[in-house]
């Protein structure tokens, strides 16, 4: 391919062909240092940005090795893109290297954490007092804003929660009447579904449906807005962020919870109810009264009160979450993501630390 | 040079739902051309763009690609074409999920049997032809904005295109990055022997680079002037698109007491 003194190309030259070869590095090592190198492309029939690849390859070779190569030749094009490129190649900046260090890898983690547990405490606590303002209507928050939340969280969770109670109410049905059964105490059952959803289930269904839907929307719409700068343009006017975005976000839950907690109780005793009906020698008004029996007022008050604990820690978990996402797309699918998980996670652990607490408590 | 335009519009009107952007516009992209479609802000010229490169279909008109109805084609045929532009977006519109390299590496991955060597070799030389190189590991997020644009142009002339399309090149640049930007069009253009339109209404850059183009008129919906920036600031017989290029205001035409600046 090359002479003594002379580069000579021929042919195609079409990147895309896939058939432009890398310059070989040892190519250049018979022509002495300081020696011009002509370039012979007379026979290049059609060529691209792969020709100029190979020039380019070519002249650091050959500025390497002290050697000119005369581009005289070549058309003006070529030798105008080859002009841009610069003469050597500049080091690319790479990412620092991380190295496996376990105990600063721990404790990286551990501050990290902490940081995480003060600000969103700071968050929570700035969103309280922007509750508390918000009683004496001096919040910085709006109104449609927070009955657009409520709309979101609210009626139109209706169908989801509705469907995933029953059936889990259902479901409690058919595993005790199995059990039951043997022992001739079908309408035991009513008190297993009665006690299980208002205690545990229909609180924890909901919460866990609630931070899936909407605690997965919230951290995606601010870490949208974060891209958007327009976190950035609250902050700048001087609206506070808690006030209004997390305010509403949490309130919306707070307000909501609850009552689909109530709904989805009742909704699963009514699917405990259709399954005893159909499987148990049970009567509709003796399953009625005997949950009526079973599930004590405070039994309510405690899930009640564990739906609003819930709420809180969605909310405030996931508008954290959205506001100290990144500003790319992937960072709003990382951001919806670690709220979902973040929220179904801590509904569950803090429902445990409720049961530890309420048997301490003897309730 | 071949005579016949390479990318011609005749009668296309544009419209969201039942609101008309631009209408009955017709006009002619010579291939070696830098072509400027020009206008104020808020007259559709982005739009107009979007319909050249497939992204809006057209109500009424055709868009010819080297004598071939675009928008008349079948979606395959529309991607083949397709193929053979590139395009700059406003803001580089870089995918920030993948590095630079991977970037400017994807469509090549994609669209040809390049094995990963002959690929790597390809994203340095265009990342390197808009000074780009040592960006190639970094995340589009780490960049500034100029540098995204560059980085986005260097992912536009990944798959050596015979049309490029830029979306305001120089918005939110310094001049000295503009003009740098403007050069490396040129340059570029020069280079590669490809067509360039450019969407602008900065007109420094518009002076510097485009040789022919056409100006959109919000008010009346249409093309109201053909031409090279140059000769319509300079003897175009309307007195907005005179206005427009000397950066009056069209009332202060008659009063005739700001300078052209």
């Amino acid at each position: 391919m090359e002479g003594r003194d002379t580069l000579t190309l021929s042919g195609d030259w079409i990147a895309q062909s896939g058939r432009i070869p890398a310059f070989p590095m040892d190519a250049l090592a018979a022509v002495p240092a300081g020696h011009g190198l002509a370039l012979d492309v007379a026979a290049v029939t059609r060529w691209d940005s792969g020709l100029i690849e190979f020039l380019w390859d070519a002249r650091r070779t050959a500025t390497a090795a002290g050697i000119e190569i005369d581009t005289t030749p070549l058309p003006g094009s070529a030798r105008k893109l080859l002009g841009l490129l610069p003469e050597r190649m500049a080091d690319p900046v790479s990412p620092p290297r991380r190295r496996f260090r376990p105990l600063n890898w721990l404790g990286g983690e551990t501050i990290g954490l902490l940081t995480e547990l003060g600000t969103l405490t700071t968050l929570l606590a700035a969103a309280a007092t922007g509750g508390t303002r918000a009683l004496t209507g001096r919040a910085r928050m709006r109104g449609v804003d927070l009955l657009a939340n409520i709309g979101d969280a609210g009626p139109s969770a209706l169908v989801i929660v509705s469907t995933v109670n029953f059936l889990v109410g259902a479901i409690l049905a058919f595993v005790g009447a199995v059990q039951l059964r043997k022992f001739a105490a079908d309408v035991y059952v009513a008190d297993l579904v009665g006690l299980a959803l208002v205690r545990e289930m229909a609180a924890v269904m909901t919460a866990i449906i609630m931070a899936g839907r909407t605690g997965g929307a919230y951290a995606a719409r601010i870490a949208t807005m974060q891209g958007n700068e327009e976190i950035d343009a609250l902050q700048v006017i001087g609206i506070p962020v808690s006030d209004y975005i997390v305010l509403p976000s949490i309130l919306a839950l707070v307000f909501t919870m609850p009552f689909l907690y109530l709904y989805g109780c009742l909704v699963g005793m009514f699917g405990g109810f259709v399954v005893a009906l159909a499987m148990l020698s049970v009567t509709g008004p003796g399953y009625l009264n005997e949950t009526l029996n079973a599930v004590a007022f405070s039994q309510f008050i405690f899930g009640f009160v564990k739906s609003i604990a819930f709420a809180i820690l969605i909310g405030v978990t996931s508008c954290r979450i959205g506001l100290k996402s990144g500003r790319s797309a992937a960072d709003v699918g990382t951001a919806a993501t670690n709220a979902v998980v973040t929220g179904i996670v801590g509904v569950i652990a803090l429902d445990a630390i409720f049961a530890v607490l309420a048997n301490v408590v003897g309730l | 040079m071949t005579d016949a335009p390479l990318l011609s519009l005749r009668g296309v009107t544009l419209a969201f739902g039942p609101k008309i952007i631009q209408h009955d516009l017709s006009f002619d992209v010579r291939k070696g051309s830098i072509f400027a479609v020009m206008g104020g802000s808020g007259c559709g010229k982005s739009t107009v763009l979007k319909s050249m490169i497939g992204l809006l279909r057209p109500t009424a008109g055709s868009i010819y690609v080297a004598q071939e109805d675009y928008w008349g084609a079948p979606e395959a045929r529309r991607t083949a074409i397709g193929r053979r532009f590139g395009v700059l977006f406003q803001s580089g519109a870089l995918w920030s999920a993948l590095t630079v390299g991977e970037n400017v590496a994807l469509p090549l991955r994609m669209f040809t049997r390049l094995n990963d060597a002959a690929i790597a070799r390809m994203v340095r030389l265009k990342l390197s032809l808009v000074g780009m190189e040592h960006a190639v590991d970094q995340l589009p997020s780490e960049l500034s904005g100029g540098m995204r644009k560059r980085a986005g142009l260097a992912r536009a002339l990944a798959m050596d295109p015979d049309v490029l399309f830029f979306d305001e090149p120089s918005a939110g640049l310094d001049p000295i990055t503009s003009s740098r930007l403007d050069d490396l069009i040129l340059n570029l253009r020069d280079g590669l022997g490809a067509t360039i339109v450019i969407v602008s209404h900065e007109l420094p850059s518009l002076f510097a680079i485009a040789d022919d183009g056409v100006f959109l008129d919000a008010e009346t919906k249409t093309a109201i002037a053909h031409g090279s920036p140059a000769s319509l600031r300079d003897n175009s017989p309307i007195p907005q698109v005179e206005a427009f290029m000397r950066r009056e205001r069209p009332e202060a035409l008659t009063d005739g007491k700001h300078p052209p600046s």
